[in-house]
């Protein structure tokens, strides 16, 4: 459904996106995982016929970004990072309008945003600028699926949002995802990646991997610990001197560090027993996505 | 322990809708106070509040031993602020911002000059001084503009989301700073989406349609609600009133 | 069509809510109407006048007693010895001296040239090449009805004069505003409100949808055209009943050549607003950038004839100052179409180089 085959857009002095490539088939939940920029935006105004890439070439439901725009804009739904609706609009002329300038109508499709828009809808009269975060989210979101596109391109839809907001977003994702429409979605919040059907993590314009998030913690080739004690901040300072360590950063609750092998936990143990610490945990872990992003090379 | 902010029932309304409801909470010298809670809880409501930007409907508090209702003029003297969305002016150089924010503190020249270059060598932007800030990486940038916040040696700063969208690493490592500022007691008042960093505060409370929920150390708050991470204590707390205007 | 449809109706929504804006779109015309009809109108009454003759002189003393009895002179001081002339500006609140040479009459009578000097405080030039033209006039009429004499005086007498023997300012003023506020509302609301889509966020949404690039344009038009021609009617009525404007010439061709001239500032916004990338730098180019050319440079305020070559032909290339040209033509000298028909065409080639510009900047891509 997209195939993205070997990217490349500079700016100036800056290399955007370097040689990305990916697919993503009919149906698939695809994530494409990265801080600030890293080149996520580009890649989607690329996508999305906005912007034309300095090489390589994408193809949309096999329709060509250089020769077929206007087929594809017909087709795709774009939310892109900011909140872009006309503020001075109400809920319902904003979702009017944007049905219109599709050619199709609310009730058409209605059946597509119900769920979406159902939460909003007693608000139909209120100016989109008057929202709060999560209801403009999803007003944004209707307002791209109104018109039935075979892909929907989110550019980083929960960045700024609360937990408990944005897990609501994956949840309506979800949904979207179970009747069939591909969707390309971009995030900051490594832990969002775990929802997706297979990511993309993208770091400094360049892809360091692209597979699902299972493949990508199996294929983790480094012994991985965690550490804990009472005094956490000193902790991590010391850890850091340990020269079994290879590196350790705070990671929640615990610090993770990279070692060469097992055999070293004790070892580590006993020096920083030495050094006073209370109540030490050293254990081998899996990875989580960040722990992959941080660690690969 | 010395309390550098004390609130007392402090309330804020805006018309009918009330934004901050009776929140009392202290913060001690030198602590990590993380201050979190859902889209539109009041957060950045009681923030401004406590920067002297904005006037309590009712109830009372002080910053740095000043009245947040009348003696705000002081307050911005004694505080640093910075935020995910604005810290550093975009077509200024490195140099020129940090020059610019001390300025505005009225710090004396010298000071300047030598303080802004210990800072430059440790953010490691020494060659890049005359870089214009949009040129600089997001996560650069959030330790830079901290550096900004803290440079006149403030008693409190306040940090509404510094890292947002910042590249793990770089996240990190911007906690590194924020340790080492609490370290030279400074004190900490800072919002987060990542519940990971939530565990990195040494006490943290949780807003809840204007009033704060829970307030404890992080360890303490996940026996209570007997979590295992913080996300899952979050979740607990405000799940059950979202979805509501 | 439905597209087009719900895309003007977005706009008009844009404009209505925005209450402040259409509220000065709307008076603006009136204040300046005002402003310009009555406050800084360029008319000038109560000259305080000297003159100096030699005593008994017969024509000098009527030519004087004509110039006392015009509304815009008084004549304070009669001096029959011009010795100390420069001690008179500073001695007594004198803003002009005429004086007649001696023998004034009788040189007239016998057929020879005699002189008339008029010395002016020229720290206001305005003020100063104003009354000279007036007292030019009054004297040169006064000498058409000596039967016979031949011309003594040398008199330069301006083209507008023919068609506006009172001298009124409102002449000039009202077919500036015009031109001023049609290019301020069409130039600059359009580009504002295409470059807020740019700032919002909203034109990656526009250009991702398969709505085509010439229903934004004409959608962004439709609204504007509309103000504009209230605002044109406003004008045109204040001018007629509070200024004493006349409109000599066929109405129906004002409105047509007002309409070219709506379309070529609409243009020029859409022009704009593919240049520049936020609002400030629209309402800067737009605003100060058109506005002051239009001010200077159309006849407005400084007559065009009497500029350095280099600005009159910069001043060709402003299309408000044919506009001006032409509705003065036909609202004073109540010409026809065939005498304007340079300026329609000037304005359709301007018209139609924007229009080819404007659609070829138009991006269908983001930058």
């Amino acid at each position: 459904m997209v195939k993205v085959e070997n990217i490349s857009k500079a700016f100036k002095k800056m290399q955007a996106l370097n040689d990305v490539s990916f697919h993503a088939e009919k149906g698939e939940l695809f994530g494409i995982i990265g801080p600030d920029g890293a080149g996520k935006t580009t890649l989607f105004r690329i996508m999305t016929t906005l912007t034309i890439p300095d090489n390589g070439t994408v193809l949309i439901n096999n329709r060509s970004i250089f020769t077929d725009y206007m087929e594809i804009r017909k087709n795709i739904g774009y939310m892109p990072g900011r909140f872009a609706l006309y503020q001075d609009l109400t809920v319902e002329e904003n979702l009017n309008f944007f049905a219109s300038v599709f050619n199709t109508t609310i009730e058409e499709n209605y059946h597509l945003v119900k769920g979406i828009y159902s939460h909003i809808a007693p608000f139909k009269n209120r100016k989109a600028g008057k929202l709060s975060g999560g209801m403009k989210q999803k007003l944004a979101l209707s307002c791209a699926l109104i018109h039935k596109p075979e892909v929907l391109f989110l550019d980083e839809p929960t960045t700024g949002v609360d937990p408990v907001s944005r897990k609501e977003f994956w949840d309506m994702l979800y949904d979207l995802k179970n009747i069939g429409i591909t969707i390309i979605v971009s995030t900051p919040y490594m832990d969002e990646a775990s929802r997706c059907d297979r990511i993309a993590l993208i770091k400094n314009g360049v892809f360091i991997d692209v597979d699902t998030p299972e493949n990508i913690i199996n294929n983790f080739n480094q012994t991985l610990i965690a550490l804990k004690a009472d005094n956490m901040r000193q902790l991590l300072k010391d850890v850091r001197k340990c020269s079994q360590i290879k590196s350790a950063f705070a990671f929640g609750a615990e610090i993770h560090a990279v070692i060469d092998s097992d055999d070293y936990i004790n070892d580590i143990n006993n020096q920083l027993k030495s050094l006073n610490h209370k109540n030490i945990e050293i254990y081998r872990i899996s990875p989580a996505i960040e722990d992959c992003y941080i660690w690969s090379r | 322990m010395e309390q550098v902010i004390v609130t007392n029932n402090l309330t804020k309304k805006f018309g009918s809708f009330t934004a901050v409801d009776n929140i009392s909470f202290y913060v001690e010298k030198g602590e990590i106070f993380g201050f979190l809670g859902a889209n539109g809880a009041g957060k950045t409501t009681a923030m401004r509040m406590l920067c002297g930007l904005s006037k309590p409907t009712s109830g009372s508090g002080s910053v740095a031993g000043y009245d947040i209702s009348k003696e705000y003029e002081k307050i911005k003297k004694n505080i640093g602020y910075m935020s995910q969305k604005f810290s550093l002016y975009e077509d200024l150089t490195v140099a020129e911002n940090i020059k610019l924010f001390a300025g505005i503190y009225g710090m004396p020249l010298k000071k300047i000059k030598e303080k802004s270059a210990h800072i430059l060598e440790r953010l490691a932007l020494t060659d890049r001084k005359d870089t214009l800030v949009k040129y600089i990486p997001t996560g650069w940038k959030q330790k830079l503009a901290f550096s900004v916040a803290v440079f006149h040696e403030p008693k409190i700063v306040f940090l509404d989301e510094p890292t947002g969208g910042v590249d793990p690493e770089a996240r990190r490592q911007f906690w590194e700073m924020i340790y080492e500022a609490a370290d030279n007691g400074i004190t900490i008042f800072v919002t987060t989406h990542y519940m990971d960093e939530a565990e990195y505060c040494d006490r943290i409370s949780i807003m809840v349609q204007g009033k704060i929920a829970a307030l404890a150390a992080p360890k303490d708050m996940k026996k209570e609600y007997n979590a295992a991470t913080m996300d899952e204590v979050f979740r607990k707390l405000v799940a059950g009133t979202f979805n509501q205007e | 069509m439905k597209q087009l449809l719900s895309f003007i109706k977005k706009e008009v929504l844009h404009i209505i809510r925005d209450k402040r804006t259409i509220l000065i779109l709307l008076i603006m015309p009136v204040v300046q109407i005002m402003l310009f009809g009555f406050a800084m109108t360029l008319e000038v009454k109560n000259i305080r006048v000297a003159v100096s003759y030699q005593y008994g002189d017969e024509l000098a003393e009527k030519i004087t007693a004509r110039i006392s009895a015009s509304e815009y002179f008084d004549i304070v001081k009669t001096i029959n010895n011009p010795l100390d002339i420069s001690s008179i500006f500073k001695r007594e609140k004198i803003d002009t001296i005429i004086v007649f040479s001696d023998g004034f009459s009788s040189e007239i009578y016998k057929g020879g040239i005699p002189a008339v000097q008029i010395i002016n405080d020229a720290s206001d030039p305005n003020q100063a090449s104003t009354v000279t033209s007036y007292i030019s006039a009054i004297i040169s009429s006064f000498q058409n009805e000596i039967a016979g004499a031949a011309s003594p005086v040398r008199i330069n007498t301006e083209l507008k004069m023919l068609y506006n023997p009172e001298l009124k300012g409102s002449y000039n003023f009202v077919p500036g505003v015009m031109a001023l506020v049609l290019t301020l509302i069409c130039a600059m609301m359009t580009s504002i409100s295409i470059v807020r889509e740019k700032e919002f966020g909203t034109m990656e949404l526009l250009l991702v949808s398969p709505m085509k690039p010439a229903y934004i344009i004409i959608s962004k038009i439709v609204p504007y055209f509309i103000i504009s021609t209230i605002n044109l009617l406003t004008i045109i009525v204040l001018a007629v009943v509070l200024l004493d404007m006349p409109v000599r010439g066929s109405f129906m061709l004002l409105m047509g050549v007002s309409f070219l001239f709506i379309f070529v500032s609409l243009t020029v916004g859409i022009f704009i607003s593919s240049l520049v990338a936020n609002q400030a730098a629209a309402m800067l180019i737009a605003g100060m950038g058109m506005m002051l050319p239009v001010m200077l440079l159309s006849g407005m305020l400084f007559p065009l004839d009497s500029m350095p070559k280099f600005l009159q032909v910069i001043a060709d290339f402003v299309p408000a100052s044919w506009y001006f040209t032409a509705v003065k033509k036909i609202m004073i000298e109540g010409q026809g179409f065939m005498n304007i028909t340079k300026e329609i065409i000037i304005l359709t080639i301007m018209l139609a180089v924007l229009v080819i510009a404007s659609v070829k900047k138009f991006k269908v891509r983001l930058g």
